[in-house]
């Protein structure tokens, strides 16, 4: 019954998806998590730019994004990001898209667990000397992170399945090989199911163990 | 140096050496409302002064511009002979000079009670960690919770946490602990044990500024009480002299709705 399968590369496309997935999802945390300490921050041109960029950015389609990565970043400005095979030159480039992407959700979910902390406790932190910087890395952002695990959990879940947009820059993740397999072969919802089932796989335990972290995290007042 | 000797009239001449809070013709408003108005105020090393007046007469305002939790429109502050810099690396080295404890204790709900202690010696004094783990130690057993160390404000009583909140002020060896309401969130049987902390560290001679309705903590320990009305102080005194024999009738108002009930 599968043996349309045979000949085609179906782990390792489902791996490119997920090396996608955890560089996207490591540079968004890193990038979104510094938009929203500036967007907290005391100077109103972070302020400015944070809000501008999450506005900008959320609002726009991940397709546009990635096209344009590809047009404009590497077709007209050259920006190879270090790479000099065209693939690794695409897979890098939707890295950079789809995280510079989430980063604004990243940080919209950041920005409202940062107001699920009580005032007193960055005012406690101030009183005893610590600076901007020391406040947020050390009481305002560790709280936050506790509060927003769930949140953050659908971000990512969200980035897993965005990530078939990369095919449209030509990098063979999952759903290309599905494109590819569907004009082969006559089994389309045969090959549909299997690639829904792997993204399943892949996002189901992330929501499960990410729901089980929250709980244990959440901070107690 | 403007005259700003409102208390001790016998040594009246350039500010006291002993002068370590003073402040000068502080003016500050929220919005409309003129919160506080021509404060001038010294506190001397070693004093303990209280704060009382009715609700939003601006106690905790007069509290939270002294280590710049709340800016200042006009007039100046100065701690130890210097004045409150701009927010910034001045400003966070100077509050760490000044303690605060407040109502609501504060205490950093996703540290342990140690860490809590440890905190600010570590990332403010740069101590290393053998020395503030063991000054955390010795400073939760003062204040009678050593035994409480490793475990999460939300698992302690409140009077508790407070003892913790004023451990973790006292680790960074302060000049000056600002306490604001410390024991209003309190349950009635635990305002004693909080209180008992503050009467042992007035009598070891910290310089404390107290804001509290707790009259007899205030009679007990306090050099000095504040009567601010309004956002004005409108009455220094003793206690004895205070709470005996008030000047103001905005005092003998207060004192008579405080005192009889
Ligand atoms: N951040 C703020 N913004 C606007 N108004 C404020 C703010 N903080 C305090 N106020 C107002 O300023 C006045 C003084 O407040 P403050 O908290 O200093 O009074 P208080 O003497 O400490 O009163 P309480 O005994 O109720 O604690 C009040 O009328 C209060 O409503
Ligand atoms: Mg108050």
């Amino acid at each position: 019954m599968f043996d349309f399968l045979k000949g085609y590369d179906l782990l390792g496309a489902f791996w490119v998806t997920v090396q996608l997935t955890v560089y996207s999802a490591l540079g968004s945390l890193i990038w979104g998590t510094l938009l929203a300490g500036m967007k907290v921050s005391p100077v109103p041109l972070m302020r400015g730019f944070a809000t501008a960029y999450v506005n900008v950015v959320r609002n726009i389609p991940l397709t546009v994004i990635i096209v344009f990565s590809s047009l404009g970043l590497y077709q007209t400005l050259g920006v190879m990001l270090g790479a000099d095979v065209i693939d690794d030159i695409n897979f890098r480039l939707a890295v950079l898209a789809l995280a510079a992407y989430t980063a604004a959700f990243v940080c919209e979910a950041l920005r409202s667990g940062i107001n699920t902390v009580p005032v007193g406790q960055a005012e406690a932190a101030r009183a005893l000397g610590l600076s901007f910087t020391q406040v947020l890395r050390l009481i305002i952002l560790p709280q936050a992170f506790r509060a927003v695990v769930n949140p953050l959990s659908n971000v990512l879940i969200a980035l897993t399945k965005n990530t078939t947009v990369a095919s449209a820059i030509g990098v063979v993740e999952a759903s290309y090989l599905m494109k590819d397999m569907i004009e082969a072969e006559a089994q389309l919802i045969l090959i549909s199911a299997v690639f829904a089932f792997g993204f399943i796989v892949l996002t189901l335990p992330t929501g499960l163990i990410l729901g089980w972290v929250s709980k244990k995290v959440a901070v107690k007042r | 140096m403007s005259g700003v000797s409102v208390t001790k009239g016998a040594e009246d001449a350039a500010p006291a050496a002993n002068d370590l809070v003073v402040l000068s013709n502080v003016n500050k408003h929220f919005g409309a409302l003129h919160v506080l108005q021509d404060i001038d105020l010294t506190i001397a090393r070693g004093e303990v002064v209280v704060v009382i007046g009715p609700s939003g007469s601006g106690k905790s305002t007069l509290c939270r511009t002294i280590n710049r939790l709340e800016t200042i429109d006009s007039g100046a502050i100065s701690i130890d002979g210097k004045p409150l810099p701009e927010e910034g690396r001045e400003l966070a080295r100077l509050r760490a000079d000044v303690g605060m404890v407040f109502q609501s204790f504060n205490l950093f709900a996703h540290k342990t009670v140690l860490e809590n202690v440890m905190l600010g010696q570590l990332k403010v004094r740069k101590t290393d960690k053998k020395a503030a783990e063991d000054k955390a130690r010795s400073l939760l057993d003062r204040v009678g919770v050593a035994t409480q160390a490793d475990k999460y404000p939300a698992q302690l009583s409140g009077g508790q946490q407070q003892r913790v909140a004023i451990a973790r002020a006292l680790a960074m060896d302060p000049k000056v602990i600002l306490f604001d309401e410390p024991t209003s969130a309190l349950d009635p049987e635990m305002i004693n044990e909080v209180l008992d902390v503050m009467q042992q560290l007035a009598r070891d001679g910290m310089t404390m500024v107290v804001v509290t309705h707790e009259m007899g903590f205030a009679r007990s320990a306090a050099n000095r009480v504040v009567f601010m009305a309004d956002g004005k102080i409108v009455e220094e005194a003793t206690p004895d002299q205070f709470f005996s024999n008030p000047r103001s009738d905005r005092a003998k108002d207060f004192l008579s709705k405080i005192l009889h009930h």
